[in-house]
């Protein structure tokens, strides 16, 4: 990927396979986010191509990649401030459920998807809050709200960029819970900063650095690696 | 739960107290031609209908249309045309302009709503410019003279509407039948979906919305209803003429909308009503109605930056800010 003449990220093979959990690690400014964003369509890439379950997806639109199944978060909480913790979950469900261009009908309509909504909300752990609008939560709960509203796609494969970025000690062990939950019928690649998380809760792992890749393998491979170490300036975790 | 079912226990009450607001300003609007004059009430029908099929566009999906001018005074020349031309029974008349709005809503809103912000304004601007030119050009809408003496007619043949009440009572039935299809598509399914867009259009693109589409939906069913209501006012003052196409008019829609409360329901009707009874009212004196417009605006903005309506509400639903 090249953003007018600077090569953000190179070369960068990445395959993760169906039903694991891949974490992407490397220092800030690797290309971590860069390639979510191509990934998910959001930035088209320069050269190369990609593939989801064996379709070339290298040219399609990003709604085009989410109807797929292949559905991301973002690293900065993207919720609906103004909705409700309801409605945030609501929208996601309107579209697989074919009731999202009926403008002739009450909104009442949707109440069917309520409850499928709240046990969503319930699992992460937001029920008391369902009638709250989003910009009403902390930090932590609207990141929780935000892989809610990802799940309610039910997708195939999940990008979580950070998800447990800003989140205080017990959350973290929440989240992870959760993650570990719904991973098991899916396929999972995160960018997460917090090493602990990464060994605890993931199958493999990338090490980017300066938009190519450094290292590849499971944690303990990678965390050998005299390259990550450096990359990490001796500040990584053991 | 504890939040939730207070929640649900204040929503009766919310819902009473709008049905009884409701319930008043319809038998106002019932009464009202029996105090004042019937063609300043249906022009300020006519105008607070544009002036909610505009804000269902800017209040509801965030897009500022500064050419919502070529689909009022366009289906204006439609609706004339059609009825003092080929005769047509003024009902019918009024829904080929809604078609013509709706079709021209169509082809500006494909062109204009990949760009957003001011672009996207730049681009209405401009195209509905060109169309005002045309209207100036083509020999149907007789250049600066405009289409006049359009008759009124019966309506489906049954209601003479040269008498001023039977007009009166329709143009009500025309406004409310387009207050409510705003209503009706802000409260749906798909004003859901238009909310979200508005909201955070990135995460809603990455949620599967083909996000252009229900634009083009929503800008295509605001050009509709501006049409309704422009072919309506052709009906009502029995003529079209270039000043309901043209730029100012698109601006005097942003202002109403603006005054009233953009993105509340009955703001742009508030907002239009005071604009149409100023302009009415300062008409029989010297001093310049436009710079009293400005005044208001600027004191608006800068006072009450929800616009009338916009205010009280945030009033009546105060409560302590923060999160949990």
């Amino acid at each position: 990927m090249e953003f007018r003449g600077f090569v953000a990220v190179k070369d960068v093979t990445l395959s993760v396979n169906e039903g694991t959990i891949h974490a992407l690690i490397g220092p800030n400014g690797a290309g971590k986010t860069t390639v979510f964003n191509l990934l998910t369509k959001f930035l088209t890439p320069t050269r190369g191509q990609i593939h989801f379950r064996g379709n070339d997806i290298t040219r399609l639109k990003p709604a085009e990649v989410a109807r797929l199944g292949l559905v991301r978060s973002f690293q900065i909480s993207a919720v609906f401030p103004h909705l409700t913790v309801l409605d945030n979950v609501r929208v996601a469900l309107q579209r697989p459920k074919g009731l999202a261009t009926q403008f002739w009908l009450p909104s009442g309509s949707l109440s069917g998807l309520d409850e499928r909504a709240m046990e969503l909300i319930d699992a992460v752990n937001l029920s008391s809050y369902a009638h709250l609008t989003a910009a009403e939560l902390s930090y932590g709960r609207k990141r929780a709200l935000e892989i809610a509203t990802t799940l309610a796609l039910d997708p195939a494969m999940l990008l979580l960029d950070e998800p447990m970025a800003g989140m205080g000690h017990e959350d973290i062990g929440r989240i992870a819970d959760l993650i570990r939950r719904v991973a098991k019928n899916r396929t999972i690649l995160m960018v997460e900063h917090n090493l602990n998380v990464v060994a605890d809760l993931c199958d493999r792992v990338t090490v980017l650095a300066r938009g190519e890749i450094l290292s590849d393998g499971t944690y303990a491979t990678v965390s050998a690696d005299p390259r990550v170490r450096e990359a990490y300036m001796g500040t990584e975790h053991e | 739960m504890a939040v939730g079912t207070q929640y649900l226990a204040e929503q009766p009450k919310l819902r009473t107290t709008s049905l009884v607001v409701g319930a008043i300003a319809l038998a106002a609007l019932l009464a009202a031609p029996f105090f004042l004059y019937p063609v300043f009430l249906m022009s300020i029908l006519c105008f607070a209908l544009f002036a909610c099929a505009f804000n269902l566009l800017i209040g509801y999906v965030g897009l500022l249309s500064f050419g919502h001018a070529a689909f009022f005074g366009g289906a204006a020349y439609f609706t004339a045309h059609a009825v003092k031309v080929w005769g047509w029974e003024p009902l019918s008349g009024i829904l080929l302009g809604v078609a013509g709005a709706a079709g021209m809503g169509l082809i500006i809103g494909f062109l204009a709503i990949r760009r957003q912000g001011i672009y996207f304004a730049m681009i209405t601007l401009a195209l509905s410019q060109m169309f005002a030119f045309i209207c100036l050009q083509v020999p149907f809408t007789h250049g600066e003279d405009g289409i006049q003496g359009v008759p009124r007619g019966n309506l489906l043949g049954l209601i003479d509407l040269n008498q001023p009440l039977a007009m009166y009572y329709v143009t009500l039935g025309i406004f409310l039948f387009g207050v409510f299809a705003i209503w009706r598509i802000v409260n749906s399914p798909f004003g859901n979906i238009l909310k979200a867009i508005r909201e955070n259009e990135r995460r809603a693109i990455s949620l599967g919305y083909r996000v252009d589409r229900y634009k083009l939906g929503a800008f295509v069913m605001s050009a509709a209803l501006a049409g309704l209501a422009g072919g309506t006012k052709a009906i009502v003052f029995q003529f079209a003429t270039l000043t309901d196409v043209q730029w100012q008019m698109s601006g005097e829609v942003i202002l109403m909308t603006l005054l009233g409360g953009i993105g509340t329901m009955v703001g742009p009707i508030v907002g239009a009503g005071l604009v149409i009874a100023l302009q009415n009212y300062f008409a029989a004196y010297d001093f310049p109605v436009t710079v009293l417009i400005g005044i208001i605006f600027v004191i608006c903005v800068l006072l009450f930056r929800r616009g009338i309506v916009g205010e009280i509400l945030e009033l009546l639903k105060r409560k302590p800010k923060g999160t949990v």
